[in-house]
């Protein structure tokens, strides 16, 4: 079953088109990932979805409800946890709580099995004011709010933004417990590592959709072998590489340099003889399963050189 | 100031914060090379941003001494403020002035010269490609040239250490990379680059690092050799077997 609908969406914001011509479909109990930078358009779709914000062109529907028609109809059924902190400050963590489970007609113990896991490391703080929680903690009671009315559809928007490693790995824990609770989730967010952890995940960039696959895909779909190559002066290769006729791409990845050329047929010597012009001291080459973010970058050159095709 | 002391940049000896008596910062010990690109990683609440206040000039310690560009945490404030960059996430840039005038006001508040001025921004601007955008409002400007011109003003004075809090959060990864481009030709140039990052692909591109954990200095090494302490070809492992055992992540 379909859960969240997204047909041929537009925003336009004067003359900056936010959101372009997006469209995919969640299925109900599925994780769904919105991987990209600021800017990509990521914000307002959620924000059309949860039925704050008007789309210029096309329609969407959350669990069969049209998000301009019926849009009291989606906030009984949705949760959202916006990109900024959006609880009240001077409102103590069980106070929060308790507000969000009045709105919604609920209260904190009729879904307590829902929130249990995550209220239950922000309880020691519950006479805390909201204000003067650590980022981590904000995130957690967040998250709790925005579950409290059990909803059917969870969007979060940069949940995991300017979050340490270790809290990271823990949020997309709790998704994963959720998840199996049969709740669709849509969440956003800059950090291409995190694309694995969904289901499936849409590219975005620039307000448009440059992929819509489950990561594996994505990843399998990359056209070309993809070469890590390490050396002590890292930088100085990066640079030689980056004017060489015979480099398609080539890309700093942590420790190595991640490399595409032109040829039809490579293998690691033929890298090798490559790289090799350059004399680089400890030299290491060899072939990687491309990441998430090396897609993304390929995808990202595509689609910038279209457009300036387009311009011309 | 001793003679081994000149070619660091920051020197740090039991440094202390408490508020309280909360030790934000609890006797941390580190010193950075001059020329070095330094990442300073951590968890949520860890301490970093305390830290990092005090080496800016901007806060006093509790106990201890640091040093930054030679000058003392306690006493020359303002000589550490002249002779340091800095620049956040959430630029210092005047988002209703044009380009060029974002660049003469920091130019102007760090008291160099017209001329000064006149060259180097024509300089940086040709060497940005910003020329059609001089006289556009910085607002108008898409992030990733934001951010850019952010990290060109904050060393537009020529600082001896420019301090960088998260400067690549949300910025696509063609832009995050350009970025970095930037930080090594500073680096070349022989400033000295502080910097902290969520993104653990970038701790990678650092020539030494320091993890901080409940106030404390961790682990303070290379990556390739933090990688072979923790027995991992991760740096997000490393930084995970560190900072698990953090109890004030839950504060």
């Amino acid at each position: 079953m379909i859960s969240v609908s997204v047909k041929n969406i537009s925003k336009l914001y004067g003359a900056v088109k936010a959101v372009d011509d997006v469209s995919f479909n969640v299925q109900q109990g599925e994780l769904f990932g919105l991987i990209g930078p600021d800017g990509a358009g990521k914000t307002s779709l959620f924000r059309i979805l949860t039925t704050l914000l008007l789309a210029d062109h096309g329609t969407a529907s959350v669990n069969g409800l049209d998000v301009v028609k019926d849009y009291r109809a989606i906030r009984n059924k949705i949760g959202y946890m916006p990109g900024r902190f959006s609880l009240y400050q001077d409102l103590t963590v069980n106070e929060n709580l308790s507000f969000f489970a009045a709105i919604f007609g609920t209260s904190i113990e009729e879904n307590y099995a829902l929130i249990r896991d995550i209220y239950e490391q922000i309880k020691p703080f519950g006479n805390r004011r909201a204000g003067k929680l650590s980022g981590g903690m904000k995130q957690k009671l967040a998250l709790c709010c925005a579950l409290i009315h059990k909803p059917e559809v969870l969007f979060l928007d940069e949940p995991t933004t300017g979050v340490d490693v270790v809290s990271r790995k823990e949020f997309w824990e709790m998704l994963a417990r959720l998840k199996e609770q049969q709740i669709t989730i849509v969440v956003s967010t800059p950090y291409m590592d995190e694309a694995r952890r969904c289901d499936r995940i849409a590219l975005m960039q620039a307000g448009k959709i440059m992929s819509v696959e489950t990561p594996e895909r994505i990843i399998h779909n990359f056209p070309k072998p993809v070469y890590a190559v390490g050396a002590t002066d890292l930088y100085g290769l990066l640079k030689e590489l980056r004017v060489d006729p015979a480099v398609e791409s080539c890309y700093a990845f942590g420790e190595y340099l991640h490399l595409t050329v032109l040829a039809a047929t490579t293998s690691e010597q033929s890298i090798h003889s490559i790289v090799q012009k350059y004399q680089p001291k400890n030299l290491v080459i060899k072939e990687i399963t491309p990441t998430i973010e090396d897609s993304f970058i390929r995808l990202m050159n595509e689609q910038n050189a279209n457009a300036e095709n387009d311009g011309e | 100031m001793q003679k081994t002391m000149e070619n660091k940049a920051i020197i740090c000896r039991e440094l202390t914060k408490e508020f309280g008596d909360f030790k934000a910062v609890d006797r941390i010990s580190f010193e950075v090379n001059q020329g070095e690109i330094f990442g300073f990683l951590g968890a949520n609440g860890a301490g970093k941003t305390t830290a990092m206040r005090i080496l800016c000039g901007l806060s006093y310690p509790s106990s201890g001494e640091a040093t930054v560009a030679g000058f003392d945490v306690y006493k020359q404030q303002e000589q550490i403020k002249k002779n340091i960059g800095y620049m956040s996430q959430k630029f210092s840039l005047y988002d209703n002035l044009t380009t060029l005038e974002n660049i003469e006001f920091y130019g102007g508040v760090y008291g160099l010269s017209r001329p000064e001025i006149k060259e180097r921004s024509a300089q940086l601007v040709h060497t940005l490609g910003l020329e059609k955008e001089v006289k556009k409002l910085v607002g108008d400007l898409p992030l990733g040239w934001k951010q850019k011109l952010a990290f060109s003003v904050a060393i537009f004075h020529r600082p001896k250490i420019v301090f960088l809090d998260e400067p690549t959060g949300g910025v696509d990864p063609i832009t995050r990379r350009q970025f970095w481009d930037m930080i090594y030709e500073a680096a070349a140039s022989g400033i000295t680059v502080f910097v902290t990052t969520h993104y653990m692909d970038e701790a990678e591109y650092c020539h030494r690092i320091s993890v901080m954990v409940d106030g404390r200095v961790e682990a303070i090494d290379s990556p390739a050799n933090l990688k072979a302490r923790f027995h991992t070809d991760s740096m997000d492992e490393v930084f995970y077997q560190l900072a698990r055992g953090a109890k004030r992540t839950a504060d």
